[in-house]
């Protein structure tokens, strides 16, 4: 029992540890700011691609979504990092992070948009059209916040996705902050600062969950 | 364009790993299977044991699927893998793979799962309850099926996710299709194996990215 | 009436593939004239005016509003005429996610490009009209239907249209509630809006339409005064029509 104490919750080690890690959750936050907002804006670009009559715009989308949701976000993340310098183009980690997870993440959000797209009635864009709204004035003010309400749940699950796909990046040592907890670990030969890393995704990510089932819930009743 | 041809598709580089390509396949696969099975099971377990709503078991099986879906599996992975040995539990790359990748299915689907029972109706209980079933039989004749049924697409869709996971055993060491591919590129200097590796997953996925699309789209058409 | 065409539908065509939906249609709706168009269900009367505003695409023909034809043009001077046509739906299409106000103020803003000032203004004047103006601040899901109907007709109104277009703006709604509606149509007659009506609300045909237009398999099958058609029915559709419906 002690031992366990002494490996996982060792609070010397962790006090240690924190200034570290605090410094790689700075790094964590603004990856995730920078990763949230590409996706949720290319995901909608995306999506409206994935809608659009045109079929040379409908199909590179829907072969866009359907690719990028096929490969793990860590083969992605890898392939960018280690094969594009082959073909003399090298990226910082923190590029290629934001690239691989632009393409990961536009592609699952662009899936919640759509459903959100569909589940608004016709009549409303025709409504829209029949007062005198350009397609976009249309889109913008009466189709987009209508299909966004119905898809908040999803949208959300999907953030706490991409915030815990961020993780991946320690692979490619970029200094975030699961990084640096497994960088004081194999200094302190302790597990401690990992799992103090778990903790601070749980304080980040735990009431994300819990508004998420609640909505689930909500949505089910 | 030669060059780039030379660097991402040589054929002499490709044919050379092929093999191992095709045994980290193997890896992945078996692993992804087994989490499936695993994760599903267990995910469905602790749904049914919910629906008995007896509260402190509630209060656990709640806390472990919020925990599992908050944490990125790769700390708990990293967790595991490195901090217990010193406690004296050695596990392999793959079994700890398996666990966390599994524990993570799980705490998904007995979210999935259990909204799916929550919205079976009040009545289709009181119906089984009322003819004599009992609370477990109506569990598992009546609720149950209606509950997997709403569960599927939703689920589909978490699989995929899951299993494309598989790929977080490279950084311990698996070697599964990523890490055959990461070893075999640093070996031949070629970004080939990086390029087998993209195919082999596309090979995969792409066909249960479709048959989750058509799922999707099949039931949204009964819904109309 | 003698006055000039508010809205002419001149050679109207519609088909879908193979299949004809419209065929050769040819109708005038006078300044300040109500016409209504009754017919049975899939006679193509609903197809025809959505193509008044093109909601619907015309495969051949034209659409006239006050003397300028809306088959021509660019898709910004479509939008520009949309707003000269007013619409009111079966189902209203009121916006869920917005107050009455914004409802009716939204396309006076953005379209029109009217102040806030300006379009709250407009738009009260409107919901009074209507009926509606102490539930301006009320979303859209708190209204009866035949409130909401209101709303929509305000919302059109706001927009100053030289023609309405009604498609079967009472259908959608229970019994009780029609009355409102319908007042407030015959509300706007009297003040010499030109209106199209698709309905089925025979009784108000016979009271306040100038002219009643009877539409089967696609095409005007007759047209004159409600005395004439439902009176004195020529055709022998419109007869198995009107006695089927008078039951």
């Amino acid at each position: 029992m002690d031992s366990l104490l002494d490996q996982f919750f060792n609070l010397d080690v962790m006090r240690q540890s924190l200034p570290l890690l605090l410094n790689g959750l700075w790094m964590t936050l603004q990856l995730c700011c920078a990763v949230i907002l590409l996706g949720l804006v290319g995901g909608l670009v995306v999506a409206l691609g994935n809608m659009s009559p045109r079929r040379w715009v409908r199909w590179p989308a829907v072969v866009y979504t359907d690719l990028f949701r096929a490969l793990p976000p860590l083969v992605l993340l890898i392939f960018i990092y280690s094969g594009l310098p082959f073909a003399g183009i090298n990226v910082s980690p923190f590029t290629a992070v934001v690239i691989a997870f632009l393409l990961n993440n536009s592609s699952y959000y662009a899936e919640v948009y759509r459903a959100g797209l569909i589940s608004v009635p016709k009549g409303q864009a025709e409504a829209a059209k029949a007062t005198g709204l350009s397609k976009a004035q249309a889109l913008i003010h009466v189709i987009l916040p209508q299909a966004i309400r119905n898809v908040l749940p999803d949208l959300l699950s999907n953030t706490v996705e991409v915030v815990k796909l961020t993780s991946l990046a320690s692979v490619i040592s970029l200094s975030e902050l699961l990084y640096s907890a497994n960088m004081a670990r194999s200094v302190t030969y302790n597990a401690s600062p990992l799992v103090l890393a778990a903790l601070i995704y749980l304080i980040l990510l735990w009431p994300l969950v819990r508004l998420v089932s609640h909505f689930q819930r909500r949505l089910a009743a | 364009m030669d060059r780039f041809l030379q660097t991402f598709f040589n054929p002499v580089v490709a044919a050379k790993y092929a093999p191992d390509i095709i045994a980290g396949i193997w890896v992945t696969l078996e692993i992804a299977a087994a989490v499936i099975i695993a994760g599903i099971g267990l995910g469905l377990l602790l749904a049914c044991l919910r629906a008995y709503r007896i509260k402190v078991l509630n209060f656990f099986i709640i806390c472990f699927a919020d925990i599992f879906r908050a944490l990125p599996p790769l700390v708990v992975i990293l967790i595991l893998y490195f901090g217990f040995p010193s406690i004296g539990i050695r596990l392999s790359g793959p079994m700890v793979l398996f666990i966390v990748l599994s524990l993570t299915l799980a705490a998904f689907a007995e979210e999935i799962f259990w909204a799916g029972f929550s919205s079976v109706e009040k009545g289709q209980w009181e119906a089984g309850i009322a003819t004599g079933l009992g609370f477990s039989r109506t569990l598992v004749y009546i609720a149950l099926p209606q509950a997997v049924r709403l569960a599927f697409p939703p689920l589909v869709n978490r699989v995929l996710a899951i299993t494309k996971m598989t790929a977080l055993g490279s950084p311990i060491g698996v070697s599964e299709i990523l890490s055959s591919a990461t070893t075999a590129q640093s070996f031949s200097g070629s970004a080939t194996p990086l390029t087998m590796s993209v195919a082999a997953y596309l090979a995969i996925f792409v066909p249960m990215v479709i048959v989750a699309r058509w799922l999707e789209g099949r039931t949204a058409w009964k819904k109309r | 009436m003698a006055n000039r065409p508010m809205l002419e539908i001149a050679a109207l065509e519609k088909r879908f593939g193979s299949n004809t939906i419209l065929k050769n249609i040819d109708l005038k709706v006078a300044e300040g004239e109500l016409v209504f168009v009754i017919g049975p269900s899939g006679s193509g009367k609903s197809t025809m005016l959505r193509c008044c505003n093109r909601l619907e695409e015309p495969t051949s023909g034209d659409i006239i509003v006050d003397g300028r034809n809306i088959m021509q043009g660019t898709s910004r001077d479509l939008d520009r005429m949309r707003l000269q046509v007013g619409m009111v739906f079966q189902g209203f299409h009121l916006y869920p996610h917005m107050s009455v106000l914004k409802n009716v103020t939204l396309a006076q803003r953005k379209a029109l490009k009217r102040t806030k000032a300006e379009a709250d203004a407009r738009a009260m004047d409107m919901l009074e009209r209507v009926g509606m103006e102490h539930k301006a601040d009320a979303y859209p899901a708190e209204l009866s239907g035949g409130q909401q109907q209101r709303v929509a007709i305000a919302r059109a109104l706001a927009l100053d249209p030289k023609v309405m277009l009604f498609d079967e703006p009472t259908s959608a709604l229970d019994p009780e509630l029609v009355g409102s509606v319908l007042k407030v149509m015959k509300d706007l007659r009297a003040k010499g809006m030109t209106m199209l009506v698709v309905s089925h609300e025979m009784g108000f045909a016979r009271e306040t339409a100038d002219r009643v237009v009877f539409m089967d398999g696609g095409v005007i099958v007759e047209e004159g005064t409600p005395e004439q058609i439902f009176g004195a029915p020529q055709a022998e559709r419109t007869k198995a029509f009107l006695s089927r419906v008078s039951g």
